[in-house]
């Protein structure tokens, strides 16, 4: 999950790697995409340009990938990323009044990054915990069994 | 092998990770090699224990006693007086009213509820998933080396037609017709297709198999591969799954190392890999064309079928696509028998299925129980009755492709026949119990907001019509749908219905026609009186402020 926007000379360096790491044929593409979101934090135009270049595929074509795919994102995120799931097993044990707390607490619509590069809040189907609804994920942090009045402790976790 | 007098498992399932399970884990190792008992007693990390109430839990076999939630302080207690004193550790149990119950059943049997019937799930939670020679002792390859060994391609082919295996995804079609569709082509390289991207709200039978026992499907892959001529195969694991991921790699490269995976297996002639594949966060995926799409590289974009995988599939080469929990049946039913498999459920459903229990009831978690049991024992049995005592009104049965089953169904049994004579489906065996508080027209306005969030956007009936669908049931909720939102609402679900590419769209017409069809009155006291009869709306609509609004009785 997203950590911190990379230095742009350091976003060459990490489109190499995952290259190599991975191969350049065409079922590739998506885990190379998935590992740069991951070291850079998102998916900078720069890191699609080198990759059409040294893939030979169309810069357009990852663009639909990148906008495809949840766990990609071509924009910048904040320092850490807050996932609701707001699935149905969640909102019927009480995911609801927790999610409206969650924005409350942050002033932010979903999608919405906040100003200072804190915190992006996402929805998120079914992130497959239900066991222990209402479901956080911050970062790579999970939450179980949310109540409304666990939420600004939780958040007050992070820097 | 060491006689082993104590087995000391620790729950390891995301849940219980994020709550220290680690450090529980490391601390009882220090712990019992401090009292030199490292011989004798055996820690490990299992994966998903199948109840979440209490995590992470420390189970202490053979007494099968179950403590929780442990913290790494509780360690040195929990040793000496259970491990050292050999006697229960007082106050570390979990939920103690039940306690007495659970020993004699887990004791008695390997499950983890009362007449559960563990097949699939029979080594989750009881082996350490990352040591291969544990799966091997509890009888794993040994259904692989009888198939490579004393079995035919169609031998094995007849036996999981005959078993009556149905895939468990949610289709229910029937497995030995696929395998045997890919069999008889003569287009080569063919692939072994399994489908690890479980993403349908309320579902997690699948991350318990891949965490608890990854070399079950590892075996189960190799057994299809045989069966239909493939030597390639790939596991698409949802890409949320992390820790699924890391033990599937984590097993295909030990099977590699003691020659499971890779040439002449069993000295056999037969071959086969698996590439395990991480996907990027996409419900559609889990459509059986759309993941071959985006195993390609592609958007994840539903194919049009015919034709169908098993002659075009994945680069245009047969394929056999296969959800986890299908799959996971393949080494029992090889192993045991067709004939022992048919013991199990219902005649025209065989076997056993995995289900997810969540809502409003005293015990969420996850069973495996054979075919045809019906809703009310589930609720009973397993989820200990509604919370609160509270009046069941309807259960959802998972994602897309369910439906919700209202309470006259609730002693129907659940196997695929009965359900659908009934004209409803068990889906991917998820199934959320609501309560007498639940107001169906906000839990069909939260089921579309999940289609409109996941429709793919390729074809105009499900891109628009769930978000249509989304926003005239908002209106309703909010007590400002009319009559006429009431029409278009009929209409929109038959146009998903009918006119959908896949079946995202097309189920999700299925909560407006079942709310429709079960709870009319309700959703019409939201339209014409302006009234939520749950009091779970905020009713903001012209008549919202006359006394008996809002809360009715």
């Amino acid at each position: 999950m997203a950590i911190g926007v990379k230095e742009v000379a350091n976003v060459h360096s990490i489109v190499q790697a995952a290259v190599t790491r991975h191969s350049s044929s065409a079922e590739a593409l998506v885990p190379i995409l998935s590992e740069i979101n991951q070291e850079v934090g998102y998916l900078p135009g720069q890191a699609l340009a080198e990759l059409s270049q040294l893939l030979k595929v169309p810069k357009s074509h990852l663009f639909s990938l990148a906008s495809f795919y949840e766990m990609l994102s071509t924009k910048p995120r904040g320092r850490h990323v807050i996932q609701f799931c707001e699935s149905a097993p969640c909102h019927v044990v009480g995911g609801r009044e927790v999610w409206q707390e969650l924005q409350d607490e942050l002033g932010l619509e979903p999608g919405e990054t906040s100003e200072d590069g804190k915190w992006t809040l996402l929805t998120s189907s079914c992130l497959g915990i239900c066991g222990v609804g209402p479901v956080i994920i911050i970062d790579d942090d999970i939450y179980g069994n949310v109540a409304v009045e666990r939420v600004p402790e939780i958040l007050a976790r992070y820097v | 092998m060491i006689p082993v007098r104590s087995l000391v498992l620790v729950s390891s399932d995301p849940e219980s990770v994020s709550r220290g399970a680690q450090e529980v884990h490391r601390r009882l190792q220090r712990e019992v090699e401090a009292y030199d008992l490292d011989e004798e007693i055996v820690v490990s990390m299992v994966g998903d224990v199948g109840r979440h109430d209490a995590l992470p839990m420390v189970i202490v076999y053979p007494e099968a006693v179950i403590y929780g939630p442990v913290t790494q302080e509780d360690v040195p207690f929990l040793v000496e007086e259970h491990l050292v004193k050999g006697r229960i550790a007082a106050g570390l149990q979990a939920s103690t009213k039940e306690l007495s119950g659970r020993i004699a059943w887990l004791s008695a049997r390997r499950g983890t509820l009362p007449a559960e019937q563990r097949i699939v799930l029979a080594r989750a939670g009881l082996i350490d998933p990352g040591d291969v020679e544990e799966y091997i002792i509890h009888d794993g390859y040994e259904a692989l080396a009888t198939a490579l060994t004393e079995m035919t391609p169609a031998d094995v082919i007849n036996e999981i037609g005959k078993s009556g295996l149905k895939g468990r995804g949610g289709a229910g079609f029937p497995t030995g017709m696929k395998w045997r569709f890919v069999s008889q082509t003569d287009d080569y390289p063919k692939y072994i297709i399994c489908n690890a991207d479980e993403s349908e709200p309320g579902t997690f039978k699948d991350r318990l198999i891949l965490e608890g026992d990854p070399h079950s499907i590892i075996e189960a892959m190799a057994i299809a591969g045989y069966a239909v001529g493939a030597s390639e195969g790939y596991i698409y694991v949802r890409g949320e799954y992390s820790l699924a991921q890391e033990r599937l790699v984590e097993a295909i490269s030990q099977a590699r190392q003691m020659g499971l995976l890779g040439e002449r297996i069993f000295d056999s002639g037969f071959g086969f890999d698996i590439h395990v594949h991480t996907g990027a966060g996409a419900y559609i995926c889990g459509e059986e064309t759309a993941l071959l799409e985006s195993l390609e590289g592609k958007r994840g974009e539903p194919r049009s079928r015919p034709p169908y995988p098993t002659t075009h599939g994945l680069w245009g080469k047969p394929s056999v696509v296969n959800n986890v929990e299908t799959i996971a049946n393949v080494p029992p039913i090889i192993k045991n028998g067709a004939a022992w498999y048919r013991r199990f459920g219902t005649t025209s459903s065989p076997g056993t299925k995995v289900y997810t229990i969540l809502g409003n009831v005293n015990v969420t978690g996850l069973v495996e129980v054979p075919m045809g049991i019906t809703l009310r024992e589930v609720i009973a049995i397993y989820g200990k009755g509604m919370k609160g005592s509270a009046a069941f009104k309807l259960a959802q049965t998972g994602g897309s492709s369910g439906s919700i089953i209202p309470a006259s169904l609730q002693d129907t049994p659940m196997d695929f026949d009965s359900y659908a004579r009934a004209g409803v489906s068990l889906g991917s065996g998820a199934l959320l119990i609501c309560d007498e508080d639940t107001c169906v027209v906000d839990l069909a306005r939260v089921l579309l907001n999940f289609f409109r969030h996941e429709s793919c956007g390729k074809c105009t009936p499900c891109r628009v019509g769930t978000q249509r669908a989304h926003q005239i049931l908002t209106a309703i909720s909010e007590g400002v749908g009319t009559t006429r939102d009431l029409s278009d609402l009929q209409m929109l679900s038959e146009n998903l219905t009918e006119f959908s590419h896949c079946g995202l769209g097309q189920t999700a017409a299925v909560p407006i026609r079942d709310v429709f069809r079960h709870f009319r009155a309700e959703v019409d006291a939201h339209v014409q009186l302006k009234v939520c009869p749950t009091g779970a709306c905020q009713m903001s609509g012209q008549w919202a402020s006359t006394p008996w609004a809002g809360r009715a009785a």
